[in-house]
């Protein structure tokens, strides 16, 4: 392919979009891979060679739909039926896909799922649905299934069985106590219904056509109303607009939902100045933690004098329990490629550099080819588009080492050196990689750009709160539900994400606190689960928005244990460089393992909090600063479990193994000796048929004597 | 910083309006103030790194503490630099550091001269709040110079600064990092099978005690109580300038004759002194060039080679240039040859008795004693123990002595008589001076009417000059501190591949920036400042001579019409010159 | 720099991708990157003829090496198995695994068993926190583990070798 000049990629968008094909999409995202997606593609592939379907359907690779509990999963876009996703698959899930969805044009009940939000590019395909049959997706938490076949019943005793398909799923792309439906193609979405309420739905909103406000959730008309209570439901997905909609590999599919519009509005349209005025004005922030506004960054560099000067893409997502940026690479690179070229062009630079990761494997591999294509199409190189503009991306690997997410220590591992950080100021926007001035920001921020060049700063300062604008990704994990990864509005609350998004807790136990912004970040506790995450809010909760790791913890997870994970992170990722981060941290971890075996005093708690100023105040960069941040806050909020560790070296959660103590009781065992033989250190002795005894000395508080007994007979305190 | 005009800005600092250099860091700017910001980590004479977190101040408008030595002023910036909260900030952080510093201060070698020894006294922490967490590491004692004590160490980076930056050497780097982070070459080898030079600017550099010199006032201490063996000393040129600092003297003050006195109260049986050896270098050195100059003109650029450091380096890294070097010994070694050959026989005594000491600036020449078999040329070792200026302090103060009132004395004959040009090899330019006096009588038959060279004096790292003899101009180029020689070398090796006249006729090297008067065994706290009084030091010795030219020393021309004939001949090639030869940059 | 004992040659490999990417500056990262994808370490004759080449202090580049954690100075194992300790991972058991895996195959983390087909490493968060606990095996990743598929998994590892696993 030549290089693109500007109309040529117009009438190439165009052609592009004509072309609406049917094709099946395969999540293939790192996890969605290791979850056995790469499996579920080479079967769709040959299977639909075999049987010559190829005219008929392309088989798609493309990024993490988010959902990462139903995986592997895959959306499947065929004419005459709506747009719907299929989770939990296994192999004969697929062949029924082939010979029923796309074969027979039948939707295959209960493994049908949906992706949890407004489509920005959704097209109203009602046209393309065969006359005007409407489909019902029932979602509902009790396994019988009431809801569903209670329409059933209704449908088919109206005789409306033709003209109104109901199918059960399982996710439909919210969460709720109560049951949800999807009605198709007019997409809405009703709940907090009851059984008895059926025969109304179906005659007020098939019948009457009228729409059921009372039972309203979702509805991408803009005519209709939802209440603003409801609109907690909804995630919004900006920077996931193209995630599990494309195939990253293809350029086409990223042109066909509007790439490369706001270059091409850019170059065409724009001065640099007023780029980076819309940027300033539509709020957006820095994803990666500290939230610094974004444009404010640019203009910096853009009037820092210098002959030459650079872009970064700090892809160096380190976070434990953060993958979004992960996703957004695998899923949708070319966005990346695009705001960085966006940058270059409004602050006069050259070259660009993205440092990834070594451990994205995936991510990288797209990243090449996607730079390749790109510099093939002339949208990267030379004469971009056939301006005088010329912008270079190469990408630069990381090697293991959390601390590179630090902008000055990203800068030194690029230029080849030890990552360690620097002080600032000077700050990388005036003097940054090699000396010159550079713009830094991360993935997510990349991705933002593009969709507000081309939607305009209105539009995307509308999403979000007075300071805190647009959207958040963040990796929901831990015990939650449905973890995966989810895009809400910022100002969304915690209680919104965990419950309305992530299904609620794990096996219905208790929540017990939320940690956000990683190691650098802190607990919130259940006080603050109705409080806005944005940057401010959480700051001043002592957490931080940090890149948007979410991990929830429940009732079973011990605050000491969680601090203890946490700083010996930072104690293995510190670069070492600066004395109070060095030390500090490794002092941290030691009075943490001394406190969760049992060994701490009481005076250890006043060590914690002198550690934690020194290191906070005197360390170099942010992440020395705020990695005494989860022992500051777990100590906040739940001091008392510090104390109980303590002063009665007890740790009610069982986490922390060395104070758990196993005793047997006599009244219950019978002798059988099973635990004596699985023991490992021979703490337990007794004579046959007769209650055993655990030497507490000798005791490794393994826990297998307790896995063993079949009688109850071991005690765990 | 000779920039001719600076702008001054206003700033505050702990409300009181100042007017400094613009440019300045906060830490500068309050020095200025004559405000003391403690540091661990900044050195003067080494780039801001912000390692220890010590310096941090605050500044109004900042959310955060900022570190002075790196965080540049501006105007009307309002800073505070000491209060309690900083106090506390401070206060904790160096508990941290001594949390993870061994309690070792008794038997360490830094004990009172220790950085953060004084900053524990200083903040009043009288109690190890913190746990020990200390790493247990043995010493590294390989190179019997330098010894890396990692345990001690508390990872400020100077000496990787100065080793990497300074002298261009890396024999040390950081190794791991976070908490497992420590100095150490690459691979974490010896440090002799590492490029060390045994320079010493690292341990002149170490706040604490994790670089230093390997100490052997034991040793001389024993031959002094040993009735068998003939204690015989030498002082090296710097030495005499820099030792009164360790007794209250200002730095730059001449104390040559206490220190002869000094030595003898030790119990050494003669004394001389490193700079009749100097003299006697001019007369081999001198001549060499002069020969070379007409006769054997691809053989220049000569290159000094009586620093041991030097040599190390050049066999090391540029061992192509080594036919260039000068095979004249240093002085030291000259002397200590001359003692057990020419002392010893004039005197008969057995020179297998003799027990020759140095005293020296210097770590490296600990290494140059053993160098290679000419150093054994009197056919015994030549020089013993060498010694840092900083052993003989601590001998004195052990020895009892009362330095300030010790009374002037004399060097011993017959070697210790000396000329000015002996004296000035203890700064840079100076062994280039000294050879120049002597090689310009060589070619013109007279001397030098402006005797002092003040073209090549003081301390730009590359010092050019091209000298009028007759009707002939011979450039010279002086280098100190490893990283500026480099440049130098690289020009001579460009002229030598490309087959052109090399750029310049006679070069000279010291390893140590700004010479041996900041040597790396010389009394701590070394500046530019210091490096300046020194060598100003030295200079003025030069002056207070009367004989400034080596060949002019009497006991010079004494010692070749009865000993060794002229410059050059057999004997002399014997005793006073060497070998060089290739070495491996890593033995392992 | 020329003075080393043996002289051994960089492979073709190597040399052609530094002449590739000469123009890139602090490539030394990358080219390192490269050396261990061929070799599953840094040896330290490999090191020092890159010094040699690049003329660059040996000392920087061991800086670098034992800086970043991907680097290994020592041969791993034939199959690499890193087990991911994440948030995720951790709160999901990860340390149980780690347990069981270190006892399956009798060694510890950072080392490689005898026969130098496995080798045991823990690395931060790979990523796929929805499908924790995870490892990592090459480049295949194993998800929602629990303990009693490990000896599975790795047995399908020491089939390929033709060996078993001595589980005692």
């Amino acid at each position: 392919m030549t290089k693109l000049k500007y109309e040529e990629l117009k009438n190439m968008r165009d052609l592009i979009k004509k072309s609406n094909k049917n094709e099946i999409l395969v999540s293939m995202g790192t996890c969605g891979i290791a979850a056995g997606g790469d499996r579920i593609y080479e079967i769709l592939k040959k299977e639909i060679s075999e049987r010559d379907l190829e005219d008929i359907i392309t088989v798609k690779k493309t990024g993490c739909l988010g959902l990462c509990f139903c995986e592997p999963n895959l959306i499947i876009k065929i004419q005459g039926l709506p747009e719907v996703g299929y989770g939990y698959l296994n192999e004969d899930i697929v062949y029924k896909i082939i010979t029923e969805h796309i074969m027979k044009k039948t939707i295959i009940d209960d493994y049908v799922i949906f992706l949890p939000t407004i489509d920005l590019f959704a097209k109203n395909n009602k046209n393309e649905f065969e006359n005007d049959i409407k489909y019902i997706f029932v979602w509902e938490p009790d396994k019988k299934k009431n809801i569903y076949n209670t329409f059933i019943k209704k449908i088919t005793n109206k005789n409306l069985q033709e003209k109104i398909k109901i199918y059960s799923t399982k996710y439909i792309g919210m969460s709720n106590k109560n049951p949800i439906i999807k009605i198709l193609p007019e997409n809405i979405i009703y709940s907090n219904f009851t059984e008895h309420q059926i025969e109304n739905i179906i005659e007020t909103h098939f019948i009457k056509k009228t729409i059921i406000n009372e039972f309203l959730l979702f509805s991408d008309n803009p005519n209709i109303k939802i209440r603003e209570h409801n609109k907690q439901y909804n995630q919004i997905r900006v920077v996931l607009k193209n995630s599990g909609y494309i195939d990253p590999e293809n350029v086409n599919d990223y042109i066909n939902r509007d790439g490369y519009m706001a270059l091409e509005k850019v170059l065409l349209n724009m001065t640099p100045e007023a780029v980076i005025e819309e940027i300033k004005k539509s709020g957006l922030r820095g994803r990666g933690g500290a939230g610094f506004p974004t444009g404010i960054k640019w203009e910096i560099t853009k009037n820092t004098d210098s002959d030459i000067k650079y872009i970064v893409c700090n892809a160096d997502e380190g976070d434990p329990g953060a993958y979004m940026d992960r996703s957004i690479l695998e899923g949708d690179p070319y966005s990346v490629i695009e705001g960085m070229t966006i940058c270059a062009y409004a602050v006069g630079a050259r070259n660009g550099y993205i440092y990834v990761r070594a451990e994205y494997p995936l991510a990288i591999k797209r990243l090449e080819m996607a730079i390749n294509k790109a510099k093939e199409l002339g949208l990267l190189g030379e004469n971009i588009l056939g301006t005088n503009f010329s912008f270079d991306i190469e990408i630069r690997l990381g090697a293991g080492a959390f601390v590179c997410g630090e902008e000055t220590a990203l800068i030194a591992s690029i230029e080849g050196k030890r990552g360690m950080p620097k002080p600032r100021p000077p700050f990388p926007s005036k003097e940054g990689l090699w000396g010159k001035p550079t713009v830094i920001n991360n993935v997510e921020t990349w991705a933002n750009i593009p969709i507000i060049i081309n939607k305009g700063y209105e539009w995307f300062s509308s999403i979000g709160t007075e300071q805190s604008k647009g959207t958040k990704v963040f990796a929901l994990t831990g015990k939650v539900k449905n973890p995966g990864l989810i895009e809400v509005a910022m100002g969304t609350t915690l209680k919104e994400i965990i419950y309305n998004i992530g299904g609620g807790i794990f096996n219905n136990k208790r929540f017990k606190a939320a940690q956000s912004g990683g190691p650098s970040g802190g607990v919130i506790s259940e006080d603050f689960i109705d409080y806005p995450i944005e940057y401010e809010s959480l700051q001043k909760i002592g957490s931080m928005m940090g890149s948007g790791g979410l991990i929830v913890m429940d009732e079973d997870d011990c605050m000491v244990d969680v601090a203890k994970f946490y700083l010996q992170f930072t104690v293995d990722e510190s670069c070492g460089k600066c004395a109070p981060c060095r030390i500090g941290g490794k002092q941290l971890l030691e009075i943490l393992k001394s406190i969760s075996s049992g060994k701490a005093e009481e005076n250890d708690i006043e060590r914690l909090k002198r550690i934690s100023l020194a290191m906070n105040k005197a360390s170099l960069c942010g992440l020395g600063q705020s990695s005494p941040n989860p022992v500051i806050s777990t100590l906040k909020y739940f001091e008392y479990e510090y104390i109980e560790h303590i002063r009665d070296r007890k740790c009610k959660t069982g986490k922390c193994k060395e104070l758990i103590i196993y005793e047997i009781n006599p009244d219950k065992c019978i002798g059988c000796g099973a635990c004596a033989l699985r023991c490992p250190v021979t703490a337990i002795s007794g004579e046959k048929r007769k209650p055993h005894v655990i030497d507490q000395l000798k005791c490794v508080k393994c826990g297998e004597c307790y896995n063993t007994c079949k009688f109850g007979a071991i005690n765990k305190n | 910083m000779t920039e001719k005009e600076k702008n001054k800005i206003k700033i505050l600092i702990n409300k009181k309006e100042i007017e400094v250099d613009e440019n300045l860091t906060i830490l500068d700017a309050a020095k200025h103030a004559r405000i003391k910001i403690p540091t661990l980590c900044k050195h003067e004479d080494l780039h801001a790194t912000g390692a220890c977190g010590i310096c941090v101040v605050k500044v109004e408008g900042m959310k955060k503490l900022v570190r002075s030595c790196t965080t540049p002023i501006q105007e009307n910036m309002s800073i505070i630099t000491h209060d309690a909260e900083l106090h506390e900030v401070r206060k904790n952080v160096i508990e941290l550091i001594l949390s993870n510093h061994p309690n070792e201060c008794l038997t360490c070698l830094r004990n009172g001269s220790c950085e953060l020894q004084r900053f524990a006294e200083e903040f009043g922490i009288r109690e190890k709040f913190f746990k020990p967490l200390i790493v247990e590491k043995s010493k590294d004692l390989s190179t019997k110079a330098i010894v890396v004590d990692a345990k001690k160490c508390i990872k400020c980076g100077r000496c990787v600064d100065v080793c990497q930056k300074i002298q261009e050497v890396w024999a040390l780097e950081f190794i791991n990092r976070g908490f497992d982070m420590r100095i150490a070459p690459a691979g974490d080898i010896l440090l002799s099978d590492s490029p060390c030079i045994k320079c010493g600017q690292c341990s002149a550099h170490c706040p604490v005690g994790a670089l230093i010199e390997y100490e052997e006032t034991d040793k001389v201490w024993n031959a002094l109580r040993d009735e068998n063996l003939y204690p015989v000393v030498q002082i090296a040129p710097a030495v005499r300038v820099a030792f009164g600092e360790s007794f209250g003297l200002l730095p730059g003050t001449i104390t040559t004759k206490k220190i002869y006195a000094l030595l003898r109260k030790l119990g050494f049986k003669a004394v001389f002194d490193t700079n009749f050896g100097a003299d006697v270098t001019i007369m081999e050195e001198a001549t060499e060039f002069y020969e070379r100059y007409q006769l054997n003109r691809n053989k220049l650029p000569l290159i000094t080679s009586c620093c041991p450091s030097w040599v190390d380096y050049l066999e090391k890294y540029y061992p192509e240039l080594i036919e260039h070097f000068s095979t004249v010994k240093s002085p030291h070694q000259i002397t200590g040859v001359l003692t057990k050959t020419y002392f010893a026989q004039k005197n008969n005594i057995d020179p297998g008795k003799i027990f020759m000491v140095s005293i020296m600036p210097c770590t490296a020449k600990k290494y140059e004693i053993s160098r290679t078999d000419e150093m054994f040329a009197s056919g015994f070792q030549d020089v013993d123990v060498s010694l840092t200026t900083r052993e003989l302090v601590r001998m004195a103060y052990s020895g009892g002595i009362d330095f300030e009132r010790l009374e002037e004395e004399e060097p011993d004959e017959i070697l210790g008589n000396y000329s000015g040009a002996g004296t000035i090899f203890g700064t840079t330019g100076g062994v280039m001076e000294a050879a120049l006096r002597t090689a310009y009588y060589l070619f013109t038959g007279k001397n030098l009417e402006k005797i002092e060279l003040n073209e090549i004096r003081g301390l730009d790292g590359i010092k050019k000059a091209n000298i009028k003899v007759d009707s002939k101009e011979i450039k010279v180029c002086i280098a100190h501190g490893i990283g500026n020689i480099k440049k130098v070398l690289d020009e001579i090796k460009e002229s030598k591949t490309k087959k052109v006249k090399p750029p310049y006729d006679f070069i000279e090297v010291m390893a140590c920036p700004g010479g041996c008067v900041a040597g790396g065994g010389q009394p701590y706290q070394i500046s530019d400042k210091l490096r300046i009084q020194r060598s100003n030091g030295i200079y003025n010795d030069d002056k207070q001579q009367q004989v400034r030219f080596s060949h002019e020393n009497p006991m010079v021309k004494k010692l070749y019409e009865e000993f060794l004939g002229k410059p050059l001949s057999k004997k002399s090639h014997q005793l006073l010159h060497t070998k060089y030869k290739p070495r491996p940059i890593y033995y392992k | 720099m020329t003075m080393q004992k043996e002289e051994i040659k960089l492979p073709n490999e190597i040399i052609e991708y530094i002449e590739k990417n000469s123009n890139k500056k602090g490539f030394e990262i990358m080219i390192l990157h490269k050396i261990q994808e061929i070799y599953g370490y840094v040896p330290r004759k490999i090191a020092m003829e890159l010094s040699r080449k690049l003329n660059i202090p040996l000392a920087k580049i061991y800086g670098i090496i034992t800086f970043y954690h991907i680097f290994k100075l020592n041969k791993p194992g034939k199959y690499r198995i890193s087990v991911c300790m994440g948030t995720a991972c951790y709160l999901k058991g990860g340390e149980d695994i780690l347990g069981e895996i270190e006892n399956i195959l009798g060694i510890g983390v950072n080392s490689t068993t005898e026969d130098g087909i496995f080798s045991i490493e823990i690395v931060r968060c790979i990523g796929c926190c929805g499908i924790a606990p995870a490892i990592v095996i090459n480049n295949k990743v194993y998800g929602n583990l629990k303990k009693d598929q490990l000896i599975e998994i790795l047995s399908e590892y020491t089939k390929i070798e033709g060996k078993e696993i001595k589980n005692d």
